[in-house]
Parts: structure tokens; C-alpha cells; sequence
């Protein structure tokens, strides 16, 4: 029976390409577990930002079937060796994505707009200073600005407009780069989230959030005529909630090992 | 890159108003054999700029589309067939996309197009 994720030793690799890593496991782990929802929602097409080594878009493909069961896979990656890198990746798998070098999704935005059904995200989020943002090579996959939110914050509006009306966002992010603040903000544009995985090691504390449309609050929204500027405090509590721990601890990274 | 995804891109750099479809230079052009899936086909084809796909199919040697086509063409056998070879089944695998405004040539190599730009394009 065949593996329903990547395997490590198909993985491709280049040293200026980020490695499958904790990150990468939780989010694959976080699509495992959603797996089921998945299956059911029936996404015709898929696609991740940041496709690195290809672990986590080759795992997705495997989970979810190729256009057999209807699914169309796009991945791209700022960094053209990591998309080389994917390539063999998928290869090594017997599956197919189309694969563009490209920034976050440049050059998708017009035509794919309101055509995803899933996206995936493993972010580079680690606080860095703002001039490593966007630098050549594997620094691309970690240097996240201040606060790690430098590419998050662009990758999120782009999210929002590719993604269909029944899309779902699946996002790692670290502590770091205060998650619930993340959620309240989707939140504004008609989002709910959950988290689907959380990890912590000695080094860094990891949620996978899971964003949707919410038809609910979009509605509410629509008949207050503002979306959602003022949060009720309940809905705070409960994001927070969500987030044991999340003081202003600044976590370390490991992203970078 | 197969010609669907040829049909999502656009010309991305600064200013470029009418940066759709790429024109395709092809090189070189594989065929790779895909289950055939006719409701992902009618799924699809609300999506597709027709247009833009039957250049984007004889540029890289494939004539076999018509020049319009509408939904009640789903209901047959032979003109799924031929969308499905043309979307699915036919890469560039070698080659460039040219913005049709700026004559600006985005390379593809081993099937994947680069996209980036250059600091003063974006």
C-alpha cells in the first residue's frame, strides 16, 4: 500500500534549499489530521506558497489524488533551486504539481483569483532583521523581518484574494509572530480559524492555523455595514484562549539549522 | 508547465496593463499521458480563456482545438479529449513566455517557468 506522506529519503536536496524540518512535519501533520475534511471537501485545486524541498506539496498530492480524483496542484517557491528541488521531489514520488519560480504568487494573482480551494503555507517566520527578507538562496525560506511577519503579512492578502469562497489557509506560524493577532486580522476580512496543530520543542512553539471563509460572519458584517472593527470580547477570550502561553515570550528558532 | 497553467499567469512586471495571455516560444515540448477526467474538465472550462488556449496549443504545435467553444461542446467525447490533451497533457518544456506589452521573455526551463523580476520591474 503506498505511503499517504513523502518520504525523507525521496526528499530532494541542495544546500541552498530548507530541509523538512519540525515545521514542515507539523504541518503535514496538521493536513493528516484534517485529512478526512479534506477528503470531503473535494478541493480542485491546491496550492502552496513556498514549496521549499516539495515535502509538504508531494505529501498533499498523495493524500488527495492527482487529476484522476479531480486535483490540480500549483507550488511556488521565490528560490528556483528549491523549485528544482520540488520537482525531484514529486518525481521521486510519481506525482505531478506545476511548479513556477516565482514571488509568493506573482504573475497568478489576476488569472487565479477565487480558484483555490486549499492553500498551504510553511512561512518563512523567523524575527530576522528586515534587510534578510527576500535575500537569495535558503535565507529566503527562514528571514521573516520583525516579528517574523514581514512575508506573512504580504502572503495574507494574497491568500485572501486567490482563494475560492469555500477556500481554506493552512498556516504554520511560530509564537513570535503573535498568531492571534494573525486570527483577528483574518478575522476582519471574514475569517475563522482554528488551530489544527500545535508543537513545542526547546527552541520554538509552532501552531498550524487553519483559516475559512465564514458565511456567518460575513453576514453579520454585512449588516452591521463594517467588518468587524470593534471585537467583542468574547471572541478575544476564545482566540486567546486558544493560544496557552502566549505571553510576550520571544521564542528562539530553529528554522535556521 | 502545461497549458492550464499557462492560462492562469499573467505578465507581473510594474505597470504592465495588458499582461495576458504570455505568448509561448516553445523549444521543446513533452507529452505525459494523465487519466482522463472528463468532470474535471467541465469543472474547468467556465475558468479557461479559450482564446489564450488555442494560441497557447498551436503555438506549441497542437491544432486540434476550435476557435470557440462553448458548454454544450462538454457533451462530447472527441472535443474532451482534445481539451484534455491540450490542458493536461502537453508541457513546455523548454522554452520562454513573452509579455505581450513588453516583449520582456520569462524563461522555461525543465518545465518551469521564472517568473521573477528584475528590482526595476517590480
Amino acid at each position: 500500500m503506498p505511503s499517504k506522506i513523502a518520504q525523507i529519503r525521496l526528499v530532494g536536496s541542495h544546500f541552498e534549499v530548507y530541509e523538512p524540518c519540525d515545521d514542515s512535519f507539523a504541518l503535514v501533520d496538521a493536513l493528516l489530521a484534517d485529512l478526512t475534511n479534506l477528503l470531503e471537501h473535494k478541493p480542485k485545486l491546491c496550492m502552496e506558497v513556498g514549496c521549499g524541498s516539495g515535502y509538504v506539496i508531494t505529501s498533499l498530492a498523495l493524500m488527495l489524488g492527482q487529476v484522476a480524483c479531480g486535483t490540480y496542484y500549483i507550488a511556488t517557491d521565490i528560490n528556483p533551486y528549491a523549485v528544482k528541488v520540488t520537482s525531484e521531489t514529486l518525481e521521486a514520488h510519481g506525482v505531478h504539481a506545476e511548479l513556477i519560480t516565482t514571488d509568493i504568487a506573482s504573475g497568478l494573482e489576476k488569472r487565479l483569483t477565487g480558484l483555490v480551494d486549499v492553500m498551504v503555507v510553511n512561512p518563512p517566520y523567523v524575527p530576522t532583521p528586515e534587510e534578510e527578507v527576500g535575500c537569495d538562496g535558503i535565507a529566503s525560506a527562514w528571514a521573516g523581518g520583525e516579528n517574523g511577519r514581514s512575508v506573512i503579512d504580504k502572503i495574507l492578502p494574497m491568500a485572501d484574494k486567490l482563494l475560492s469562497d469555500r477556500g481554506w489557509l493552512y498556516m504554520v506560524t511560530l509564537t513570535a509572530n503573535n498568531p492571534s493577532e494573525i486570527c483577528l486580522q483574518m478575522r476582519e476580512k471574514g475569517y475563522a480559524s482554528r488551530i489544527v496543530v500545535q508543537r513545542s520543542t526547546e527552541e520554538e512553539s509552532l501552531h498550524v492555523i487553519k483559516f475559512w471563509r465564514d458565511s456567518d460572519r460575513l453576514l453579520e458584517a454585512s449588516e452591521t455595514g463594517t467588518v468587524n472593527k470593534i471585537v467583542p470580547t468574547r471572541v478575544i477570550e476564545s482566540l486567546l484562549s486558544h493560544f496557552p502561553g502566549i505571553s510576550l515570550r520571544r521564542s528562539g528558532n530553529s528554522k535556521s539549522s | 508547465m502545461r497549458l492550464l497553467t499557462h492560462n492562469m499567469l499573467s505578465s507581473n512586471i510594474k505597470g504592465v496593463t495588458n499582461g495576458f495571455p504570455l505568448l509561448i516560444e516553445a523549444e521543446k515540448v513533452v507529452e505525459k499521458p494523465v487519466d482522463f477526467n472528463p468532470d474535471f474538465l467541465r469543472n474547468i472550462f467556465p475558468k479557461i480563456d479559450w482564446k489564450a488556449l488555442v494560441a497557447a496549443a498551436r503555438a506549441v504545435g497542437y491544432g486540434e482545438l476550435p476557435d470557440t467553444a462553448d458548454a454544450a461542446m462538454l457533451e462530447s467525447d472527441d472535443f474532451l479529449r482534445h481539451l484534455h490533451h491540450a490542458l493536461l497533457q502537453l508541457h513546455l518544456e523548454e522554452g520562454a513566455l513573452v509579455c505581450p506589452e513588453t516583449g520582456r521573455r520569462f524563461p522555461v526551463n525543465k518545465g518551469i517557468p521564472n517568473m521573477l523580476l528584475h528590482e526595476d520591474e517590480v
